[in-house]
């Protein structure tokens, strides 16, 4: 008989804890944003899709071409190919695609290219409505991307 | 005007009380169904609707367009007809309480003599349309749900008629209007607290809310006894339970908070309506925390509950109010 | 308040479908239930559906390319799979771990361990019926989840830690910003304590249900809090101890009866624990490089090689074999859901089905990992 009435006083004690916590929520200030208005900003570390990085003098990417991307990513979705025009001092890509439905965001590509002339920018949110769209061309998409305010962060 | 006199003015009134309630309905339920999702919204720290008008004033509005233009999807197997009336049945009775609501001095539309027991019997004219819902679905789910919102009701009920009871005790009459000319010095829920309290727990199991919203417990039942609605059909469930909510914090606040008693507003007589439904849109206010709160209770702990504790208490609290009223 | 058992007349039983959609399954797991009234009479796990024949790819490719598969193995805490991967090549290849390296790894496993934890403690009171704990719970984990997103470049499929160490060193604000969110989180527990573990409600629907006794979780083995939960203090950091665990000081939370009730008090010690670890973790995380020069094709010998972690959710194990080339000869995963989701069927017999939602839930189950 003790039981059934302290049940019911320490039950009734602890609701009302919970409403107090509930209640206090009400009136604090809200956690979210609204997210297509406002946008949080995105983490310095956070990796988004690879992009190519330029020289700065000449505005030409720095990647050499040399492939090594393309044979260590785990998900084998870059191609590149290059070759050494007339008058220029190495090669230079000529293809650079990027297969981004594969793309696992893992860090490899950046980490083993030899001239740092892979980064990853900070786009998220990318949806499309066929594979197609994702088929990255990155020779062709490297202005864009610079212009996005895009600002490299070194990977050591 | 020959017309218009041989009409009973009775009739007419009712007449015109009708399609008052059917829209008041209406936008009650948008109004609780954005209330509710605003609150539900602060009480977890985020916003709420925010996209559709200023603040997502118009969110309810939009989705009842699109809920009325969604395809109404009937599963094969269906008990036919039932599937059909059981949304019917939910809403119907729900305009009836409304008759006998006292808003404001004179802005009732009939004062029954037994006013309260009336809204008490058209609230459970709601069980009949779950159960319906339930068993005409041919779906487990459904069912589970139909089967727990019989059983619950039943049993919640009763503590609930113990309580307005005791008050009957008091006064000596269920009309809606006696009970609220009654509290003129005091309010009831001074005289009858635990009675108060225990009316406003069942109100909220008798409305299917969380923490007793086990017909449609999401979590186990997917959506209980509304699995198998959609479009219109589904929005009918949805505008009832929420106009049951609004019925029942009615029925609260008459007998316990003093209906439209409060300080005397300077605009007239119906102008004190402001004050009876200041005191049911705080209880359902409360009843939207509850929900936003607490964890759902399992079935047989709803039950015990019921019958070891809200049962048990009302009795002793009509015993005890029969007999100070015999002294007194 | 356990309700009796029914006597089951096996003809009345009628089956429900839970799944692979249904709210409470989090994920893609199918359970097919056969219901007396509302007693579960019988439950059938189905699983399979996410199956993406993890392992068979670990066995095609050059161990590094595995790296990113580990972490959606289960994909509300990715880095203790990946830890273990990486532990296993490591002991093979006789690779010494740059010491920065190994402290920062213990620091994102224990977040990730935290973060995962506050993920089950709100679907768990979801399960339960209770819609706001969750949304508290994703406001804390945001807070870790920005700082993991900041340090591995993700927020859930995180690919950061490399053989001999991680791939880059810490932002310079890390330590503060980490011990800040810890703060903040050492007071959350107050409203947690307040809205649901002292909640009435709360403790009658976990307490006495879904007991799992020390035998049945032997026998099943299950591991993680699950089986600390019963009592048995089993943790891989100390009974196995790996990585620097043995130099830290923290406690192994455990549960006294094994019900519901007990599994969720160990989760909330656990991440009282982690958090006491990341502390002690971020105050001598020592200097120096993060990650070992490794030359740039490393062979695995010969022979096999089994490491074992502690996931969030239990024993994380992988068997490695190597045949003298660069990719694995073969590779097994031991997941920890699938021993706990096995017990499923025995518990649940005789149970109510609300309490089996319960239940189900408070062994914090990852499909995923199940089906790999
Ligand atoms: S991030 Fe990884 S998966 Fe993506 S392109 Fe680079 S190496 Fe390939
Ligand atoms: S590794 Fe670097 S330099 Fe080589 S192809 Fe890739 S991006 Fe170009």
């Amino acid at each position: 008989m003790k039981k059934y009435f302290s049940d019911l006083v320490t039950g009734a004690k602890s609701l009302v804890a919970g409403f107090i916590v509930t209640f206090k929520a009400l009136l604090s200030p809200v956690v979210t944003v609204q997210y297509p208005r406002e946008k949080l900003p995105v983490g310095k570390g956070y990796r988004g899709h690879p992009i190519l990085i330029l020289e700065d003098d000449t505005g030409r990417p720095k990647c050499i071409a040399c492939g090594s991307c393309m044979r260590l990513c785990p998900s084998q979705c870059i191609t590149v190919q290059g070759e050494k025009k007339e008058g220029d001092k190495r090669k230079y890509p000529t293809v650079f695609q990027v297969d981004f439905t594969r793309c696992s965001l893992c860090g490899t590509c950046s980490e083993v290219c030899p001239v740092a002339a892979l980064e990853y920018s900070d786009v998220y949110g990318l949806a499309g409505f066929t594979r197609e769209e994702f088929q990255y061309d990155l020779l062709a998409d490297l202005p864009g991307l610079v212009e996005t305010g895009f600002k490299p962060v070194s990977a050591d | 005007m020959d017309i218009l006199s041989n009409i009973p003015p009775h009739l007419f009134r009712m007449i015109i009380a009708v399609a008052v309630v059917l829209g008041f309905v209406f936008a009650n339920a948008t109004v609780m169904g954005y209330l509710e999702r605003k609150l539900a919204g602060r009480f977890q720290r985020r916003l709420g609707p925010m996209e559709v008008g200023w603040h997502g004033i118009l969110q309810m509005p939009v989705d009842g367009i699109k809920l009325i233009a969604k395809q109404l999807i009937v599963p094969d197997n269906v008990a036919g007809i039932l599937f059909y009336v059981a949304p019917l049945i939910a809403m119907s009775p729900v305009a009836l309480p409304f008759l006998v609501i006292p808003f404001a001095p004179g802005l009732q539309v009939i004062d029954l003599d037994v006013g309260a027991i009336f809204v008490l019997t058209m609230i459970s004219f709601n069980t009949v349309a779950v159960f319906l819902a339930g068993w005409s679905s041919n779906n487990n789910y459904a069912m589970i749900g139909a089967m727990r919102a019989v059983a619950q009701n039943i049993a919640y009920e009763i503590p609930i008629l113990l309580s307005v009871l005791a008050i009957g005790l008091m006064t000596n009459t269920f009309s809606m209007k006696g009970i609220i000319e009654a509290q003129k010095s005091i309010w009831f829920i001074i005289v009858q607290p635990a009675a108060f309290i225990m009316m406003f727990i069942c109100s909220i199991a008798e409305t299917n809310r969380a923490p007793f919203d086990l017909p449609e417990a999401e979590s186990e039942l997917t959506a209980g006894f509304h699995t198998e609605y959609s479009g219109i059909a589904f929005s009918l469930f949805m505008i009832a339970e929420y106009t049951y909510m609004f019925v029942n914090c009615c029925l609260v606040a008459t007998l316990f908070l003093g209906g439209w008693k409060g300080i005397p507003l300077p605009f007239g007589d119906y102008s004190s309506c402001i004050w009876f439904f200041a005191k049911v849109y705080f209880l359902m206010f409360v009843i939207v925390w509850c929900r936003w709160t607490f964890p759902r209770v399992r079935f047989d702990q709803l039950m015990n509950f019921a019958w070891k504790y809200l049962i048990p208490f009302s009795l002793v609290n009509l015993l005890i109010t029969a007999i100070l009223v015999k002294l007194l | 308040m356990t309700p009796q058992a029914v006597s089951k007349p096996i003809h009345y039983r009628y089956f429900i479908n839970m799944g692979p959609q249904h709210p409470s399954t989090h994920g893609v797991l199918r359970l097919v239930v056969g219901l007396y009234g509302e007693y579960v009479l019988s439950l059938e796990p189905v699983i399979g559906y996410g199956h993406r024949m993890q392992e068979l790819m670990a066995e095609r490719r050059p161990w590094p390319a595995f790296l990113p598969n580990t972490a959606r193995m289960d994909y509300a805490c990715g880095l203790p799979h990946q830890h273990c991967y990486l532990l296993a090549i490591e002991k093979m290849l006789g690779i010494a771990v740059a010491q920065r390296g190994e402290y920062l790894r213990v620091i994102t496993t224990e977040i990730n361990r935290i973060v995962s934890h506050l993920l089950w403690l709100g679907a768990n009171l979801l399960d339960l019926g209770a819609f706001t704990p969750i949304l508290y719970c994703f406001d804390d984990r945001e807070n870790f989840l920005d700082i993991l997103e900041d340090v591995t470049g993700s927020r859930l499929t995180h690919c950061w830690y490399r053989a001999g160490g991680v791939l880059n060193d810490v932002p310079a604000d890390f330590a503060d910003r980490l011990r800040a969110v810890i703060k903040r989180m050492y007071g959350r527990f107050e409203i947690y304590k307040n809205l649901v573990t002292d909640n009435i409600i709360f403790q009658k629907r976990t307490k006495d249900i879904g007991i799992i006794t020390p035998d049945l979780a032997r026998r099943y083995g299950a591991t993680g809090p699950v089986l600390r939960g019963s009592g048995i203090a089993y943790d891989i950091r100390k009974s196995m101890p790996y990585s620097i665990y043995p130099q830290l000081d923290f406690d192994i939370p455990v549960g006294e009866q094994g019900d519901c009730f007990d599994r969720y008090i160990v989760h909330i010690e656990e991440m009282r624990q982690s958090l006491r670890i990341i502390e002690q973790c971020i105050d001598r995380l020592p200097e120096g490089e993060v990650r070992t020069k490794l030359p740039k094709k490393m062979t695995l010998p010969p022979g096999d090689c089994t490491f074992s972690v502690e996931g969030a959710r239990g024993e994380v194990t992988y068997y490695l074999v190597g045949d003298g080339s660069d990719v694995p000869y073969r590779l097994k995963v031991r997941a920890p859901c699938f021993s706990n989701l096995s017990l499923l069927p025995e518990l649940c017999e005789d149970m109510l089905l609300a309490d089996m939602i319960a239940t189900m839930g408070s062994l914090d189950l990852v499909i995923p990992e199940v089906d790999r």
